[in-house]
């Protein structure tokens, strides 16, 4: 099962190597891996997506939170969340198609960036799922390189499923 | 009144701060940091001790000159610039706080990058062992911290002093031993370049450290230190490493007492859950067959006493990890001895045949539980463990009780009531009576267990025991009775050859006054013996009794057992160790009749010096009773040889 794991680090140097050495080390796997400043300076947030059962997950959270510069560590199961992935992809488009494609573009409220006679470059974001369904979509016309974020996450303030 | 110009050109020496100062000495002291180099002063009865000062400073010669201070007669040109400054070195920041810490002794190897530090080390009132490898000033510290409970500490230079710790380290986080150990690094504009001696320290230890950081900026350096004493020896025990480049040792700075420990992501769960005491003392008190299996934790947490209050109070059982050996009397009637791979038939059954599962301070390692889906399979399980990864990480555990185990237990302990538990100590007894730990005592050979059970008898069970790793550890848990924690000193987890003589040496250095015996094999010997000449220049009455079989024990006897009695690479050439020992020193004795053991092992007791004694034992004995990996507790090997014999 997947699991989104959120974890609050210090923002020190050697973090990154200490959480991704400790998954290595306990032959944990990574989905993805994300690290971003937050609104504190000192802190970053890592946004890991886990493959495994409830146990091995549940050691996952453990060793994450045992390791000294981690000061929080949060698992997403069972709870509402936002999730997040962005997508940059290029998709080999020639003139003709264009039309069809934009028309593609806008139902997944996705953006061109760039463009050019035989490409165009489109910035996605939205549900793993829905980044996945696009990347399906694309496929026919030839994607020619694509480049995504990984997940991040929040939980819903609300305690609705809504959105 | 007239003006008397003093003295012009005095040297001045930077003052120790070890050593309590004058208000004179601080006033010049503090004039030399400032920068002053002219007072002009005028005598008087007050100003004496003043002026004595000035004079004596003027008189000192010493590679710690900082200054020339002139006086002259005009004190207005005295301008205060700034409030009292007491500017040090990196290297004396970390000699500072080590003794700040409490460090009395430290081990430690030099090296280009960690100059400074020895520099300031050499006028410090701390005592530095330097030992022959780093790997062995590791193990060194460590045993010292083992014997102790206090934090051990070793230094290292970069590269490839560095390196070298990583066994000793490793061999400590393994066994959750607190130490600080400090690598000097090249300088931070170096960092990255692979420059000499260059090793990224704190990417190799990180995996073997609970702990590690490396210090760029000396401001940084005294809140690290404290933080690395505090992480090393709180909550579950473990290595801390700091990496100190070579330009933040020199460089200088002030500290001003503010550098507090500042660790957001360490927090200490040390009180256990009433909620979770009270079902644990509940399913204790409803068990008929219920068994105590106690690790190190115990050892670490000097929560012997409690334990024992809590066994007699609840009459209850007690099995002991290697690790945990000591921390339950073995000669008290409830004592089952060591669990696991060559721990007693009778641990193993009662563990195999208990209602409830009492682990405490200990991890469910492989070589304890042997195959995890048929351990303890009637048990409910409670598990006390500080480290909350600990819980159900290898074997589903029941009742989780997270924090010290020194207040769990005493917790624990006013919970429960007395359960006579009659059938169930019957059944123990039994087992007891039926597979007690023996060896064949028949034949001329010198048996290990022999050697170990004299030992036992002539130093009354309480010697300070280190080994090395393989059957001459085996035998000595199953052989050598301990009575108190600290008392046996082993490499468990990640099971270090050459542990045993550098182990002795630090756990000497830690208690003098105790009688401190390794025992040894031959290959583990060979592994560390560079350490000898340690033991020899401080004089350490340390004894080594080698039990020398010519193979690597176990490997042999895994070899004989799963392998075809093939003994592919597991013997060779031994030096006559009487001859090594005396050539670096120490005293040293060949025993190859069983008859001179005993007197061997008086003379080897009565001997001042660090003493090897070359015990030639019986070449091809194994250790039983053994369960073979991956088989459950009750499956062991040897039992029938055991029944066998006389």
């Amino acid at each position: 099962m997947k699991h989104i794991i959120s974890a609050l680090v210090e923002n020190k140097p050697g973090v990154l190597a200490h959480v991704a050495g400790m998954f290595a080390a306990r032959a944990f796997n990574i989905d993805s891996l994300v690290v971003g400043r937050t609104e504190d300076p000192e802190l970053s947030r890592m946004t890991i997506v886990v493959l495994g059962d409830d146990r091995v997950v549940e050691q996952v959270r453990k060793q994450l939170a045992k390791i000294i510069p981690v000061v929080k560590v949060q698992d997403f199961v069972g709870q509402s969340v936002v999730a997040r992935d962005l997508m940059l992809i290029t998709i080999s488009v020639p003139p003709e198609k264009r039309p069809e494609v934009f028309a593609m573009i806008e139902m997944f409220n996705g953006k061109v960036v760039d463009i050019g006679q035989k490409f165009i470059m489109v910035e996605i974001a939205g549900p793993e799922d829905k980044i996945e369904a696009f990347i399906n979509i694309c496929r026919p016309y030839g994607i020619k390189n694509v480049a995504r974020t990984g997940t991040i996450a929040m939980p819903r303030q609300t305690k609705t499923d809504a959105v | 009144m007239c003006s008397q110009p003093a003295s012009s050109g005095i040297a001045a020496r930077s003052l120790q701060i070890n050593q309590p100062l004058t208000g004179a000495q601080i006033i010049v002291r503090t004039l030399l940091e400032l920068g002053v180099d002219t007072v002009f002063g005028y005598l008087g009865a007050a100003v004496l001790p003043l002026f004595n000062e000035l004079y004596s400073a003027e008189n000192q010669s010493s590679s710690n000159i900082t200054q020339n201070v002139k006086i002259t007669d005009d004190f207005r040109r005295i301008k205060m610039t700034q409030k009292t400054t007491d500017t040090k070195t990196g290297a004396q920041i970390i000699v500072d706080t080590l003794v700040e810490q409490g460090v009395e002794t430290l081990f430690g190897y030099l090296g280009g990058v960690v100059l400074p530090l020895f520099d300031k080390l050499y006028d410090s009132p701390i005592k530095v062992i330097v030992p022959r490898h780093e790997q062995g000033g590791c193990h060194m510290a460590d045993a010292y911290a083992r014997a102790t409970g206090r934090v051990g500490v070793v230094i290292a230079t970069s590269g490839p002093g560095a390196c070298n710790l990583t066994t000793g380290l490793a061999t400590a986080m393994m066994d959750s031993v607190p130490m600080v150990a400090f690598t000097g690094q090249v300088r931070t504009d170096l960092i990255g370049n692979d420059a000499f001696q260059e090793a990224d320290t704190t990417g190799i230890t990180r995996p073997v450290t609970k702990y590690n950081s490396i210090v760029k900026d000396v401001k940084d350096l005294p809140r690290t230190i404290r933080e690395a004493f505090h992480i090393a020896s709180t909550g579950r025990c473990g290595p801390v490493l700091i990496d100190v480049p070579v330009d933040v040792s020199v460089a200088k700075y002030q500290p001003d007492g503010s550098e507090k420990i500042n660790l957001k992501g360490y927090k200490l769960q040390t009180k256990g859950h009433s909620r979770q005491i009270a079902m644990a003392a509940a399913a204790i008190n409803a068990s008929s067959r219920p068994v105590l299996y106690v690790g190190g934790g115990v050892i670490s947490s000097n929560s012997a006493g409690e334990l024992r209050d809590l066994a007699d109070k609840a009459n209850l059982p007690v099995t002991m990890t290697l690790l945990g050996l000591g921390s339950y009397d073995q000669s008290r009637p409830h004592s089952l001895d060591m669990l696991g791979m060559h721990g007693s038939a009778y641990a193993n059954y009662a563990v195999q045949e208990c209602d409830l599962l009492i682990a405490v301070g200990s991890r469910f390692d492989d070589r304890v539980t042997g195959k995890v889906k048929t351990f303890a399979p009637n048990a409910k399980i409670i598990h006390i463990d500080i480290d909350p990864s600990s819980i159900s990480k290898n074997v589903h555990v029941d009742i989780p009780v997270v924090g010290d185990a020194k207040e769990i237990l005493s917790a624990l302990a006013e919970n429960v009531e007395y359960k006579e538990r009659k059938e169930w100590f019957d059944k123990i007894a039994q087992w007891k009576k039926k597979h007690p730990l023996k060896y064949d005592k028949n034949g001329t050979a010198i048996k290990p267990q022999y050697v170990i059970e004299e030992l036992c008898a002539q130093t009354s069970g309480k010697a300070i025991i280190t080994t090395g790793v393989g059957q001459n550890q085996m035998w000595s848990a199953q052989f050598y009775k301990f009575t108190r924690p600290r008392q046996f000193i082993s490499s468990g987890g990640l099971g270090t050859m050459g542990f045993g003589l550098p182990a002795a040496i630090g756990a000497q250095i830690a208690r003098p006054d105790d009688l401190v015996i390794d025992i040894d094999g031959d290959h583990s010997f060979n592994m560390t013996l560079n350490e000898l000449p340690t033991a020899v220049e401080h004089k350490l009455p340390i004894k080594v009794c080698i039990l020398n079989n010519g193979y690597m024990g176990m490997v042999r006897q895994w070899q004989q057992l799963f392998y075809g009695r093939r003994y592919s690479c597991s013997y060779l050439q031994n030096p006559n160790y009487e001859e090594v020992a005396k050539a670096f020193g120490a005293a040293g004795m060949t025993v190859e009749k069983k008859s001179d053991v005993p007197k061997a092992i008086k003379q080897m007791l009565a001997e001042k010096r660090p003493c090897v004694v070359d015990f030639r034992v019986e070449q091809e004995e194994n250790v039983w009773p053994m369960v073979p990996a991956g088989k459950s507790l009750n499956e062991m090997d040897g039992l029938d040889i055991l029944e066998s014999m006389a």
